[in-house]
C-alpha cells in the first residue's frame, strides 16, 4: 500500500530533472521531499499525480500501477503552490468542483462542501470569489477542494511556499492536525528543511534529481549519509575534511592538542540561542551555537581570542561517512546505502 | 496653474482633437449627410430590395464566418500556446499573413483558386458548387481575411492564465472535454470576446476580397459595403450614406453588447 516508484526518469531537454528514483512511502504517512530547487522533487511530485509523463519507471499508488493512468484517474488530491483557484467560481464552487464532476447530486455536494469548509475553517466564505480571500485562506481552500473527492493520496507541491512566515508556521500545524485526523497517505514538497522535519514522519531529501537519503528527522541529522545531506537538513560548519554541527562546536578559554584558535569575530544574540561567529587563523569563518548561559560564562567578547574543540565532526570520503568523536561517544551506523560503520580516530 | 498641469492639458487637447479629427468627424459628418433631406431618401434606399437583400447577405456573412473563426481562433491559440512544438513558428507568422496581405490580394488568390481556371474551380464546379460569385467565395474570403483576430486577441489570455488551473481541474477528475469547457473557456472569455467583437466588425465592412469574389451582383451577391460603392458610384448618395449608417450602427451594437456583458458580470 501506499506510494512507491521505481526507477524513474525524466529529461527535460538536456536537463535531467529525475535519474533513477525509486523511494517508498508507507499508507497513511506523512512524508516530506526535501531539496533546493532545481533537485527534481516537485517533477517527481508531479509524476505521481500524472502531471508529469515519466521517461522511463513505474509509479504505484496503493497496489496499482498508475504509471500510465491520466492525471483524472489516479485519485489524487494535488495543492499547488500559487493556489490554481479557480478564478471565475465562488468558494463554494471550487470546493465542489471534483463532486460536480462525479456527478454527485446538488444536496449532497452541498453537504460534503461545507463539512470540508468547516474542517478548513471557511466556513462563512463560501459565497466569495479567491480574488476576495488572503493567501493563506486561498490555500486552505485549495486544500478542502482537493480533499472533496477523498483522495488516496494527497500531493502538496510547496504549498505554504507564497505564505509569509506567520501564516507557514500556522499552516503547518495544522496540516500537521489534519492529517492525524484524516490519515491520508500524504507527501508534500518543500525547500525548507525546518518546515519538513517540523511537519513529515519521514523526509526524502533530493538533489540533483537523485534520492539523496530517506529516513525520519533524527536519522537524516544524527547520520547523515553525506556531505549534501549533512548541510541540507541542520546547519554545519566546515572544518578541513570535517563538517561540525554549530552546537557541537564547543568553545573554551584554554588552548590543548585538540583545540583551534579562533577570534570571536561578531555575537548574535537569537533569543536563549547565541550565534558566535569566528575567524580561524587560516581564515576560515566557523560558527558555534551557545547558550545564553555558556555565554555568560565564558564571557566573550568581539575581538578576543579563545579556542574551539569540535565534540562531534563527520567526515565523508567518497560516500561512506566517517566519524570523528571528541567528547561523546559513537551513534549507530547511517541506515542508508553501504555506509561503513562510524570509526573512532 | 504649474507647467506639468499645463502640458498634460495641451497633450490632452492634441490628443482629443486628433481622434475628433480624424475619428469622429467623418462619422458625425455621415449621419448629417444622411438626413440632409429627411429621413425617407436614406430609408427609401435601404428598404429597397436590393438594400435588404444586401443588409441580409451581410448578417449572414457574420452568422457563417464569425462562430467558424471563433472555433478555428480558440482550437489555434490552443494549439500555439499548450501544445509546443516545432511547427508552432510557422502558424504563429501563416497567422499574421490576412493582416499583411492586402485584402484585394487575398481576393485574388481565391479568384486564382475557385475561377474557372483555377485549382479548385473546375472540380467544383463538376460537382455542381459554385464557389465563385456566389455566397461559399463571399464567406470563404471574409473568413479569410478576419481569420487573426480571435487568436492574437486569446493567445496572450492563455498564457497568462497558465496551466495550474488546468491540471488542478485535472487532478480533481476532469477529462480534457470537461476542462475546456469548465474552466479554460471562462478564463479566457473576455480575450475571446474581444476577438469575436473585432472579427464581427471586420466581416461586417470587408470590401476588397469580396469584391473580387463576389462580383458584386446587385440584389444576388452585393453585401453592405458594396451596396455602398454601388450606390456611391451611381451618384445616389441618400442610399450610400444610408447604408454607410446601419454598417457603423451594427459595428457599433456588437462593441455596446460587450461592453454591457462585460459590466454585467462585473
Amino acid at each position: 500500500m501506499g506510494i512507491t516508484v521505481e526507477g524513474a526518469n525524466k529529461r527535460f531537454g538536456d536537463f535531467q530533472a529525475l535519474k533513477d528514483v525509486s523511494i517508498s512511502v508507507p499508507d497513511g504517512s506523512l512524508t516530506a521531499l526535501l531539496g533546493p530547487s532545481g533537485s527534481g522533487k516537485s517533477t517527481l511530485l508531479r509524476a505521481i499525480a500524472g502531471l508529469e509523463d515519466l521517461d522511463s519507471g513505474r509509479v504505484m499508488i496503493n497496489n496499482e500501477d498508475a504509471t500510465t493512468k491520466p492525471a483524472q484517474k489516479r485519485g489524487v488530491g494535488f495543492v499547488f503552490q500559487h493556489y490554481a483557484a479557480f478564478k471565475h467560481m465562488t468558494v463554494f464552487e471550487n470546493v465542489g468542483f471534483g463532486l460536480k464532476i462525479r456527478k454527485w447530486k446538488k444536496p449532497e455536494i452541498s453537504d460534503r462542501v461545507h463539512e470540508l469548509l468547516r474542517l478548513v475553517q471557511l466556513d462563512g466564505l463560501a459565497g466569495r470569489f479567491p480574488s476576495q480571500l488572503s493567501g493563506g485562506q486561498r490555500q486552505r481552500m485549495a486544500l478542502a477542494r482537493a480533499l472533496a473527492v477523498q483522495p488516496q493520496v494527497l500531493l502538496l507541491d510547496e504549498p505554504f511556499g507564497a505564505l509569509d512566515a506567520k501564516v507557514r508556521k500556522d499552516l503547518r500545524t495544522w496540516l500537521r492536525h489534519l492529517h492525524e485526523e484524516m490519515h491520508v497517505t500524504t507527501i508534500f514538497v518543500t525547500h525548507d528543511q525546518e518546515e519538513a522535519m517540523d511537519v513529515a514522519e519521514q523526509l526524502v531529501v533530493m538533489n540533483n534529481g537523485q534520492v539523496e537519503q530517506s529516513g525520519s528527522a533524527d536519522d537524516l541529522y544524527e547520520n547523515p549519509a553525506n556531505e549534501f545531506v549533512m548541510s541540507f537538513v541542520g546547519e554545519v560548519n566546515r572544518l578541513g575534511d570535517s563538517f561540525v554541527r554549530p552546537h557541537d562546536m564547543e568553545v573554551v578559554l584554554d588552548a590543548d592538542e585538540r583545540t583551534e584558535e579562533g577570534m570571536v569575530q561578531r555575537i548574535v544574540a537569537l533569543g536563549f540561542e547565541i550565534r558566535v561567529e569566528f575567524v580561524l587563523a587560516d581564515g576560515t569563518e566557523i560558527w558555534a551555537q551557545l547558550t545564553r548561559p555558556e555565554l555568560q560564562r565564558l564571557e566573550l567578547e568581539e575581538g578576543q581570542i579563545a579556542y574551539l574543540r569540535p565534540a562531534q565532526a563527520k567526515s565523508f570520503n567518497g560516500s561512506s561517512p566517517s566519524e570523528t568523536i571528541g567528547a561523546s561517544t559513537p551513534h549507530g551506523s547511517p541506515d542508508e546505502g553501504d555506509a561503513e560503520k562510524p570509526a573512532a580516530v | 496653474m504649474s507647467s506639468s498641469t499645463a502640458s498634460r492639458w495641451g497633450l490632452r487637447t492634441l490628443g482629443l482633437g486628433y481622434l475628433a479629427l480624424l475619428l469622429l468627424a467623418p462619422l458625425v459628418l455621415i449621419f448629417f449627410k444622411t438626413f440632409e433631406d429627411g429621413i425617407s431618401p436614406p430609408l427609401d434606399a435601404i428598404t429597397s430590395p436590393d438594400g435588404l437583400h444586401a443588409l441580409k447577405l451581410t448578417l449572414i456573412m457574420v452568422a457563417i464566418a464569425v462562430p467558424i473563426n471563433t472555433i478555428f481562433g480558440i482550437g489555434c491559440a490552443l494549439l500555439l500556446v499548450r501544445h509546443k512544438w516545432k511547427g508552432n513558428g510557422v502558424i504563429d507568422a501563416v497567422i499574421n499573413l490576412p493582416f499583411a496581405i492586402s485584402p484585394i490580394v487575398i481576393g485574388l488568390s481565391l479568384f486564382l483558386l475557385y475561377g474557372t481556371d483555377g485549382w479548385f474551380g473546375p472540380a467544383l464546379a463538376d460537382l455542381g458548387f459554385e464557389v465563385l460569385f456566389s455566397v461559399p467565395g463571399m464567406v470563404l474570403a471574409s473568413i479569410f481575411v478576419s481569420l487573426p483576430f480571435v487568436v492574437r486577441e486569446t493567445v496572450p489570455v492563455l498564457q497568462e492564465i497558465g496551466t495550474d488551473q488546468e491540471q488542478a481541474a485535472s487532478t480533481l477528475g476532469a477529462n480534457a472535454w470537461q476542462t475546456f469547457w469548465r474552466i479554460t473557456l471562462p478564463a479566457i472569455r473576455w480575450g475571446v470576446a474581444y476577438g469575436v467583437v473585432l472579427t464581427t466588425a471586420r466581416v461586417l465592412g470587408e470590401f476588397g476580397a469580396v469584391t473580387i469574389v463576389s462580383g458584386s451582383i446587385n440584389g444576388k451577391t452585393q453585401t453592405l459595403p458594396l451596396f455602398v460603392e454601388k450606390q456611391f458610384a451611381n451618384f445616389q448618395l441618400p442610399g450610400a450614406y444610408g447604408a454607410s449608417l446601419v454598417l457603423a450602427l451594427l459595428a457599433l451594437t456588437t462593441l455596446l453588447a460587450m461592453n454591457l456583458l462585460k459590466r454585467k458580470e462585473a
